[in-house]
């Protein structure tokens, strides 16, 4: 199990760039038996027909992560580049990336500390002043290795350290892709339609076609979710807290979770005593927002692994919760056959 | 007029936990349409057919939720955290009184040691309900669970004031409209929509559901007749508003051209609105399927989003007449 979050969390897969994580998650979802196919955006859409086939439900994961994108290649073969998604600039220097399909080694650089005016050193360094160096001596050397538009993403391996915990890159949302992977394996008399989506860190736009194509009766979206139960931070914006059980979302800032399905979801967990957590936090978004407002309407709760430091190379989480969410999930589709 | 708006504004509903006031709409208008069905998000669509065989399928909007806080923490000593559902201004809910749907009451507070006010955000903010600890608190009140303004409407000459005017104000216009229209050769679909305060969202699935030939919503605007007001040529009383354009939909000039023609041949008072800031369910109306050519009537209110919107009534008696000039007649 951990093998497969390994494998999803160290495969780049910037928005708009997720070929390796959907050429692992076609393998792996094949071999469950599942029906798999890939739609024209790039979503990955895996069917397991139920035994009554009354209730289509779709379950969603995103494939993408944020990331970088190379905007120029200076003279001295240094590279410029944006951000794709939500990035903390603070974070970004001295990191190490992989750069396109060939896993380019670069370091995001700034000049060293020796040679900074005291004011710069007390200031944060802004993303556009930042470079990413391979290496290269001039453009043409660096143009051998890189293209203007190839991704990047952090290079960071998948570790497990502490009590049962791991870090690694790109939680978010691999680990909502892990747990769809395991969910395929079993058998339900709903139809089970699970959608790795692509594109949710810019704008939900993966979530968007699917459900539209799929034309869902209801919809659970699996996200890796913040986690700020950290110093310095007050209690009541911890959002979640780790090792306390998967969290269930009431609402944010992209939908507001379906009365009813989140009633059946807390009564889930309560009724096989798995440990829960509700989201203390309505900031932020996920596939939920595009999914509910799909033609009509479709019905859709938000499930999610607390992960704490998303959106940065070490995000961390407590495998008991990982564990814990998918027997939540399992449950929960179980349950949804008798209603 | 009044009644119904004493009891519409009266109701619990922030967006997402709309049940009550769709209930309470529901029976205002039964006897007065063909059919009344609610979908999956919880829009009340209720139609009013035409023996005209080539009836156009007009849909009207007028959303039922309104702004609200929603609590993300219970604290140790029983003061809730909140955050807000739609636009809610810390300095708008700064002690007010606040009302969940159980009917518990609280007062929205701050802490006091922050020094400036102007840093003043909802995250530094609570609701006290009186609890002693995070269990006493728990018996009432659950995390999820929403509170909006508590303030009963009251009148002072021809305005009316309390919380939720936006929209029930709307929802009262269309509520009267549906009573008011006798003969249409159009077909009228009248939808009391979810979750607009959070984005247009229940307008949008309704849209798509009814695939409709018009659209028109009703909502109100702001108005720029108080002292040093941001400038904006809308003042309270001087008759409903035809839309321009706000930050959501640019108004389809046939539609709104027939509004104003409408409004001149019938004598109503009308003025136009160009709203910089702000939306409304045209705007999510328009865009449904291949576009639907969308307008709206505006209902002029003071301090939108307070809990003391105000509004004139005859600015609201005006709405009605002009819809239902609009809808008796053949709309091209």
């Amino acid at each position: 199990m951990a093998e497969v979050l390994r494998r999803l969390t160290e495969a780049s897969g910037v928005s708009g760039n997720e070929k390796e994580v959907r050429e692992i998650i076609l393998e792996l979802a094949a071999e469950t038996g599942a029906e798999v196919s890939v739609d024209r955006i790039g979503n990955v859409i895996a069917r397991k027909k139920g035994r009554k086939g009354s209730k289509k439900v779709m379950v969603a994961a995103h494939m993408d992560e944020i990331g970088f994108i190379i905007s120029s290649i200076s003279e001295n073969g240094m590279l410029k580049f944006k951000v794709v998604g939500g990035i903390d600039q603070r974070i970004l220097l001295s990191k190490r990336v992989l750069i396109g399909k060939n896993r380019v080694p670069g370091i995001i650089g700034v000049k060293a500390i020796h040679l900074q005016e005291p004011k710069e050193r007390n200031t944060v360094i802004n993303q556009k002043q930042m470079y990413i160096d391979i290496g290269a001596r001039s453009r043409e050397e660096a143009q051998k290795l890189v293209q203007i538009g190839d991704y990047a993403c952090f290079d960071s391996t998948f570790v497990r350290f502490g009590d049962n915990k791991v870090k690694a890159k790109a939680l978010d949302d691999r680990v909502g892709c892990a747990i769809l992977l395991e969910l395929l394996k079993e058998n339900y008399d709903i139809d089970l339609i699970a959608c790795f989506t692509v594109q949710e860190e810019i704008g939900l736009r993966g979530a968007q076609v699917a459900a539209w194509h799929v034309e869902p009766d209801m919809a659970v979206v699996v996200e890796g979710t913040t986690c700020a139960d950290i110093p310095d931070v007050p209690e009541h914006m911890h959002t979640t807290r780790m090792g306390k059980g998967p969290a269930i979302s009431f609402m944010d800032r992209t939908s507001i979770v379906h009365p009813e399905l989140f009633k059946q979801m807390v009564e889930t967990a309560e009724k096989h005593s798995i440990p829960y957590q509700i989201k203390e936090n309505v900031s932020g978004g996920n596939d939920a927002g595009s999914i509910h407002k799909s033609r009509g309407g479709v019905p859709a709760v938000v499930v999610s692994v607390p992960c704490r430091y998303i959106h940065s190379p070490s995000s961390m989480m407590d495998m008991n919760d990982y564990n814990n969410t998918i027997r939540l999930m399992k449950e929960f589709l179980k349950g949804c056959e008798t209603q | 007029m009044k009644e119904l708006l004493v009891r519409l504004t009266g109701i619990y509903g922030p967006s997402g936990r709309e049940e009550a006031v769709r209930q309470a709409i529901r029976q205002e208008i039964e006897g007065f349409v063909d059919e009344i069905t609610e979908d999956v998000m919880g829009n009340l669509i209720a139609v009013k057919k035409s023996s005209n065989p080539d009836a156009k399928k007009v849909m009207l909007a007028a959303h039922m939720d309104q702004i609200g806080l929603i609590v993300t923490n219970i604290d140790e000593n029983g003061f809730l955290r909140f955050s807000n559902v739609g636009g809610v201004s810390p300095f708008n809910v700064l002690h007010r009184r606040v009302v969940f749907q159980n009917g518990v009451t609280g007062a929205v507070s701050y802490e006091t040691e922050l020094d400036d006010m102007k840093k003043l955000k909802l995250d530094k903010m609570y609701i006290d309900i009186g609890a002693r600890s995070r269990e006493e608190a728990g018996k009432h009140v659950q995390i999820g669970d929403a509170a909006v303004y508590h303030a009963p409407m009251a009148q002072s000459g021809d305005r009316y004031f309390g919380c939720a005017m936006d929209d029930r104000a709307g929802c009262a216009v269309l509520v009267e409209t549906i009573r008011s229209v006798k003969e249409s050769p159009n077909e009228l679909i009248f939808v009391f929509t979810v979750q607009e305060e959070v984005g247009l969202r229940g307008a949008k699935t309704s849209a798509y559901t009814i695939n409709p030939d018009i659209g028109i919503s009703v909502d109100v605007t702001l108005t720029g007749d108080t002292p040093k007001s941001r400038p904006m040529a809308v003042n309270l009383g001087d008759g409903p508003a035809v839309k321009v354009k706000d930050a959501s939909v640019i108004c389809h000039p046939k539609v709104k051209d027939l509004m104003i023609q409408r409004a001149e041949e019938a004598g109503i008072p009308y003025q136009l609105e160009v709203l910089e800031y702000g939306g409304t369910d045209s705007g999510a109306i328009h865009l449904s399927r291949e576009g639907v050519p969308s307008g709206v009537i505006s209902i002029p209110c003071r301090y939108v989003h307070s809990a003391h919107e105000m509004v004139d009534r005859n600015d609201l008696e005006n709405a009605v007449k002009l819809l239902t000039c609009i809808l008796e007649k053949e709309i091209v």
